[in-house]
């Protein structure tokens, strides 16, 4: 019989989650010798929520345990792997039976994520026992042509999954059609949507399925060289994309005249990004790579008549690239199956926030979002009531409950005001202040701003000055249409997208919550009680056990009262603060 | 804008002596390579934890990197620091995750217990604390990362636990 094989999922966040001391005590255990039982690594498989992830697989299939830990871990040692009773109440996924978290995964489509959690990322074995390379083979094999290739995703449908969703084939072209004698491919992991952390999982997870995707662009349109632009934010996923790059060129994918397609030279070298959000954008990208600050240029030149060091060069996102290879095995109507009209193929979300499930979820395009935060998402954390969800981070916008049925796809999603984005979806609940969402991202964009258009400079910080006095109760008449007038010309002056895309957070919750912008402005009032300035704190003497952590703990000593007698604010010295709600363990402090 | 990352007064700051020798090897290997700044950059700062005044003239005595260019790459971006960072640098997030998941209560505890304000260092010199947009974790918000460990569902008192622990054990 085969051994048994127990795989702990090792991503950043499940490592987070203490997957690595998971993994630790199983080594300790296997080491100690009287048992055998194989262990392996894997990466992140998505379901967030359940980390430490654990998967056992015996003779009668697949167990995956959640929110495992060393004394669990022994556990699983003691009942499943001793005595081959597996431990039900720990299972979150499992070949025989169902269990409540089968919501989570039964309606997700994986193309994308096909191999994250499956395999040994740093293991280029298993990815090859997985069709791994078998696309780049087959095309070397079949001897099929670079405008062959390009036909294939053009008729797949597959659009950018950086944000823009441009024409994945139809870029190739272009870049085909300008020749030149040294052409670059790059990736672009920058991955600068603060909430999102697909490309982390797929790079993380599935470093090979980027490289042959690149393999498969460069070799379409006669790239020389190949650059993964990606953020040092993630320093695992950096790891394995080098172990990745080495192993691939001892195989032979990358070097020169590559599975023995003549003149096929090709390498791929990884560059750290600085931190800064705007080298996401394509030209900030390369001036980046070439050493200089991160700034925008106008286009055209389009990147694809002359980009990096001059070079016609090609720039594709983490997740464009790991469809590539399934696309070229499966074929191209295989992939637009999947998806709406103009929409084709899956999409991957990261579900965040107030949602009861937190992970990556891949879906078919046009699901409605409804489906993705209710059905796959679990709906809302404690009960609460769902209020918005942000699609497109910084440069999206909120979109509210009546929308909830507007189905993921670029278009549908482009009416509401959002953007489908990178595929960030950020849930919120009655207790986010919208305005206070809007502030956050104008903060963001204004920080991130690189100063060269003056709209994008100082509108931005215009505008978050508006934003602070609402929420501070200093909002004036006159306000929102400020805000408005200050959203368009942004829009329409602004050189690239961080620019042009940066009002949206501000106009789709104007659009959409403008009685709240109403209630901050005119009744100085925040409905979720979330801008402390516009709160008035109270004790309730029935609740107060006179405990003084309050008074303590009162920054401006606003609260009176003796040990174990009922305490009072003094409403003038109160700044509002929040602390002593924060502190109170008795529930006795009332905000309105 | 990022352009008030800019610090006037660097000179008053940066009195310390570093050992210039430390990057020799590293201006050897890019020296001749194009695209080098950012990486140069980078390769100080690991050495150093910052880039020291005095290592922005010898690398740009040694290459032909302008001063002024190198001034203008090390202040765009988030990841240079122009002054001795503390030993164990607590990344607290502030992506949207983060912040709909109230990161705010990690950094005002951090603040109230190591007593600096963000971006400051401790008089000990053992933390400088930051905010930064997002580590990835974000299905574990609030999340902080110090060095390359980042620990995640957090709230103020887990977070000043873990720089206590972190403490405890540097004094030991
Ligand atoms: C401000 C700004 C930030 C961006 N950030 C990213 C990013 O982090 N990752 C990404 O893939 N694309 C990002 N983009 C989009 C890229 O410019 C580019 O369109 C994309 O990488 C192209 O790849 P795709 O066609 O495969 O989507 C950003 C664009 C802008 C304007
Ligand atoms: S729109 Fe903003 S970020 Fe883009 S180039 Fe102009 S100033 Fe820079
Ligand atoms: S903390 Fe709460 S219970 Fe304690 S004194 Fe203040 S109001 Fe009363
Ligand atoms: S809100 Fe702050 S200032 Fe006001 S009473 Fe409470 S702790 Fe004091
Ligand atoms: S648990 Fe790792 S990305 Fe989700
Ligand atoms: S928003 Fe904090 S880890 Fe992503």
């Amino acid at each position: 019989m085969e051994n048994t094989k127990i795989i702990v999922g090792l991503g950043s966040c499940g490592i987070a989650a203490g997957a690595k001391k998971v993994y630790d005590k199983f080594l300790s255990i296997q080491e100690s010798g009287n048992l055998s039982f194989d262990l392996q690594k894997t990466s992140c498989i998505g379901m967030c929520y359940r980390e430490p992830l654990v998967e056992v697989i015996d003779s009668n299939g697949s167990y995956m345990y959640g929110e495992i830990d060393e004394n669990k871990a022994s556990e699983i040692i003691e009942e499943h792997i001793l005595k081959n009773t597996p431990i039900v109440d720990y299972v979150v996924k499992a070949d025989t039976f169902k269990t409540d978290d089968n919501a989570f995964i039964d309606d997700q489509v994986k193309i994308t994520l096909r191999n994250c959690g499956y395999i040994d990322p740093e293991n280029i074995d298993e990815y090859e026992a997985r069709d791994g390379y078998r696309a780049i083979k087959k095309i070397a094999g079949h001897q099929v042509s670079r405008l062959d290739v390009i036909q294939t995703i053009i008729d797949s449908g597959l659009r950018g999954r950086g944000g823009g969703g441009f024409p994945t084939g139809l870029k190739w072209k272009f870049a085909n059609n300008n020749k030149a004698q040294e052409k670059y491919i790059i990736c672009n992991a920058d991955e600068g949507d603060p909430g999102a952390f697909m490309d982390r999982s797929v790079l993380e997870g599935d470093p090979h399925s980027v490289l042959e995707g690149m393999i498969i662009g460069a070799y379409a349109i006669e790239a020389t060289g190949g650059v993964i632009y990606c953020r040092a934010e993630y320093p695992l996923a950096i790891v394995r994309l080098q172990i990745a790059i080495e192993q691939a060129r001892k195989k032979g994918y990358l070097g020169n005249n590559i599975l023995g397609i003549h003149g096929f030279n090709f390498d791929i070298y990884i560059k750290e990004g600085a931190g800064a959000f705007v080298c996401g954008e394509e030209t900030a990208l390369i001036a980046s790579i070439e050493g200089e600050r991160g700034m925008p240029r106008k286009r055209p030149p389009f990147p694809a008549a002359s980009g990096l060091w001059k070079q016609p060069t090609n720039i594709n996102n983490v997740e464009t690239l790991a469809n590539i290879p399934w696309i070229i095995i499966n074929g191209a109507a295989e992939y637009a199956k999947y998806g709406t009209d103009r929409s084709k193929g899956t999409k991957v979300f990261a579900l965040v926030g107030k949602i009861a499930r937190s992970g990556l979820a891949e879906v078919p395009m046009g699901m409605s979002i409804r489906d993705v935060i209710f059905k796959i998402g679990g709906g809302i954390q404690n009960n609460k009531k769902f209020k918005a969800v942000q699609m497109g981070g910084p440069s999206g916008g909120c979109i509210p409950e009546h929308l909830l049925d507007t189905i993921v796809d670029y278009d549908s999603v482009n009416a509401t005001g959002a953007i489908m984005g990178s595929g960030g979806m950020v849930v919120m609940d009655e207790d986010t202040c919208m305005i206070n969402v809007a502030k956050f991202f104008l903060d963001f964009t204004e920080k991130e701003s690189c100063g060269k258009c003056t709209f994008c400079r100082i509108g931005t910080k215009r505008m978050l000055e508006i934003l602070t006095r609402i929420t501070e109760g200093k909002g004036k008449e006159g306000d929102i249409e400020k805000l408005e007038e200050l959203s368009y010309q942004i829009k329409d002056s602004s050189l690239c997208g961080l620019g042009q895309t940066a009002p949206n957070p501000v106009l789709t919750t104007i659009k959409y919550f403008r009685h709240e912008y109403e209630a901050h402005i005119h009744d100085k009032r925040c409905p979720a009680k979330v801008c402390t300035s516009l709160l008035t704190f109270e004790i309730i003497p029935d609740k107060c056990t006179g405990c003084t952590i309050c008074a303590v703990k009162c920054p401006t000593d606003a609260i009176d009262g003796a040990r174990k007698e009922v305490h009072f604010i003094r409403e003038e010295d109160c700044i509002q603060c929040g602390t002593c709600f924060a502190k109170c363990r008795f529930d006795a402090i009332k905000v309105f | 804008m990022r352009i008030t990352r800019i610090n006037t007064n660097i000179g008053e700051i940066d009195q310390q002596k570093v050992d210039l020798s430390s990057i020799d090897s590293l201006i050897e290997k890019y020296k001749n390579k194009k695209g080098n700044m950012i990486p140069i950059l980078q390769g100080v700062q690991e050495i150093y934890g910052y880039i020291p005044k005095d290592a922005f003239l010898k690398v740009s005595k040694e290459t032909q990197l302008e001063l002024s260019d190198m001034y203008g790459v090390a202040t765009f971006y988030a990841q240079f620091r122009l002054k001795p960072a503390g030993k164990h640098v607590v990344k607290v997030c502030h992506g949207t995750a983060c912040h709909v998941q109230n990161a705010k209560e990690l950094t005002v505890a951090l603040q109230d217990s190591l007593k600096v304000s963000d971006g400051e260092t401790t008089d000990d010199g053992l933390f400088t604390l930051e905010s930064v947009a997002c580590l990835g974790c974000c299905s574990l918000a609030p999340v902080l990362m110090i060095g390359d460990e980042t620990y995640g569902k957090l709230n103020g008192d887990k977070a000043i636990k873990i720089v206590r622990d972190i403490k405890r054990q540097e004094s030991n």
